[in-house]
């Protein structure tokens, strides 16, 4: 990822996929709020969200499997960029998993009539994100480089597995009040229509891309304060 | 650890005197579990002195150190659900209808705890203050097996038909069978030091 930032075209100084990610995001904010969404009981304008709340759960998503390879590899390789890279990694998607949270609350609010319901969706993702923060923990308390790789690498894998058992597969096994679980019917089924899908899937590459971004300059950011505190 | 499992079991005996509910019931036994196998099986790696670390290091591979740990770890987990689920019936009162069900959820609930805890307690022990970060670690990877496996004990306290709880065995065993798996594969990564 730091190469692509390094040596990928400029264009009026910026990469080009940080140009991407702008316009995406900026497209899928108007466009968002603009175009025409078909008419549904319950979600009525609501269903907007659907550009913001989901795009934004699958860009944080991306980011983590990411974050898992680089994991791997580090493991594989042993090298330092790849621990950085990764922890970084999380550290952003945990930013954006807040703000798929803050906006699905709102839509919750809207909606089911309450900021935050017992549902298994909901409960499995809180644990996922406390699973993520104690990652962050538990990079804090080692000082040793090459061991807090190690370990951190391994409880990494272990977390992204358990997150996605957590948020796929135990919601699909109870009732859940989610889209697309507990034998509702997911948003593909009826009403992502082509109008939708036109902003649906550039706000997700359009996320993503800005996560990238993110890691980018915090990795920078990292490899500068070691290199002065290497002085 | 018996005298652990004793004590707490006396305390919510002497706070609750009889049993308020099923839920509750059944509820307050899980999560005295909870906290008894992270005193348990948490120790299991930080207990152990570099010198003899070393020692198993010379004479084993890393998958035969950790699944014997494991097999240690859910036999001691065992032997210990039962007798808390003795005195507990014992003192508190046993308010289960369907004892073949609660059997296997006290099984599967021993072993999951006994797995996750064991392969928590070896990154936990790579750290220097290790037995708080045991619980920051473990005890969100925890709660979902333990929240479907108070679902799954409710439904054998009720006395329900067991095939209601198919599901939520299927989920417990993937779970177990998960953890498993990964530490098998990212044991020696720790391992190795």
């Amino acid at each position: 990822m730091l190469k692509i930032g390094e040596t990928s075209t400029q264009i009026l100084g910026l990469a080009w996929w940080k140009w991407v990610s702008i316009v995406l995001v900026l497209f899928a904010l108007t466009a968002g709020m603009i175009l025409d969404v078909p008419k549904l009981p319950i979600l009525h304008e609501t269903i907007r969200n659907l550009y913001y709340h989901v795009t934004q759960w699958f860009g944080m998503m991306i980011i983590l499997t990411a974050s898992l390879v680089y994991s791997i590899i580090h493991l594989a390789k042993g090298d330092r960029r790849s621990d950085i890279i990764a922890s970084e990694g999380v550290n952003v998607a945990l930013f954006m998993g807040v703000l798929g949270l803050l906006t699905g609350m709102l839509w919750a609010k809207n909606t089911w009539g309450t900021y935050w319901t017992g549902d298994a969706k909901l409960n499995g993702v809180a644990m996922g994100m406390l699973v993520y923060l104690a990652y962050t923990v538990l990079r804090g308390s080692m000082d040793e480089e090459q061991k807090r790789g190690r370990v951190s690498a391994v409880y990494n894998i272990f977390a992204y597995v358990m997150f996605m058992v957590f948020i796929m597969v135990l919601p699909r096994m109870t009732d859940s009040l989610h889209p697309g679980n507990g034998g509702n019917p997911g948003f593909g089924g009826y009403d992502l229509n082509s109008n939708m899908r036109i902003v649906f899937y550039p706000a997700i590459i359009g996320w993503t891309l800005l996560g990238v971004w993110f890691i980018n300059i915090r990795v920078r950011m990292k490899s500068i304060i070691e290199r002065r505190n290497a002085k | 650890m018996l005298l652990y499992v004793v004590s707490t079991v006396f305390v919510c005996y002497l706070s609750f005197r009889s049993v308020v509910s099923v839920p509750v019931w059944n509820a307050l036994f899980w999560i005295i579990m909870l906290f008894a196998s992270l005193n348990a099986v948490g120790r299991s790696f930080i207990q152990e002195r570099k010198g003899r670390l070393l020692y198993y290091y010379s004479i084993a591979s890393p998958q035969a150190f950790l699944l014997a740990k494991m097999l240690y770890n859910a036999l001691l987990m065992l032997v210990i659900t039962f007798l808390a689920y003795a005195i507990y019936a014992w003192w508190i009162g046993d308010l289960v209808q369907d004892h073949l069900t609660f059997m296997l959820a006290l099984v599967l609930g021993s072993t999951g705890f006994a797995l996750i805890l064991t392969l928590m307690s070896a990154i936990a022990s790579k750290t220097e203050n290790n037995m708080s970060l045991m619980a920051i670690l473990s005890f969100p990877v925890q709660l979902p097996f333990l929240i479907t496996l108070i679902k799954l004990s409710k439904n054998a306290v009720d006395g329900l038909d067991p095939s209601i709880s198919y599901n939520l065995i299927i989920v417990l065993v993937m779970i177990i069978m998960i953890v498993l798996a990964l530490s098998y594969i990212l044991f020696p990564y720790l391992w190795r030091d």
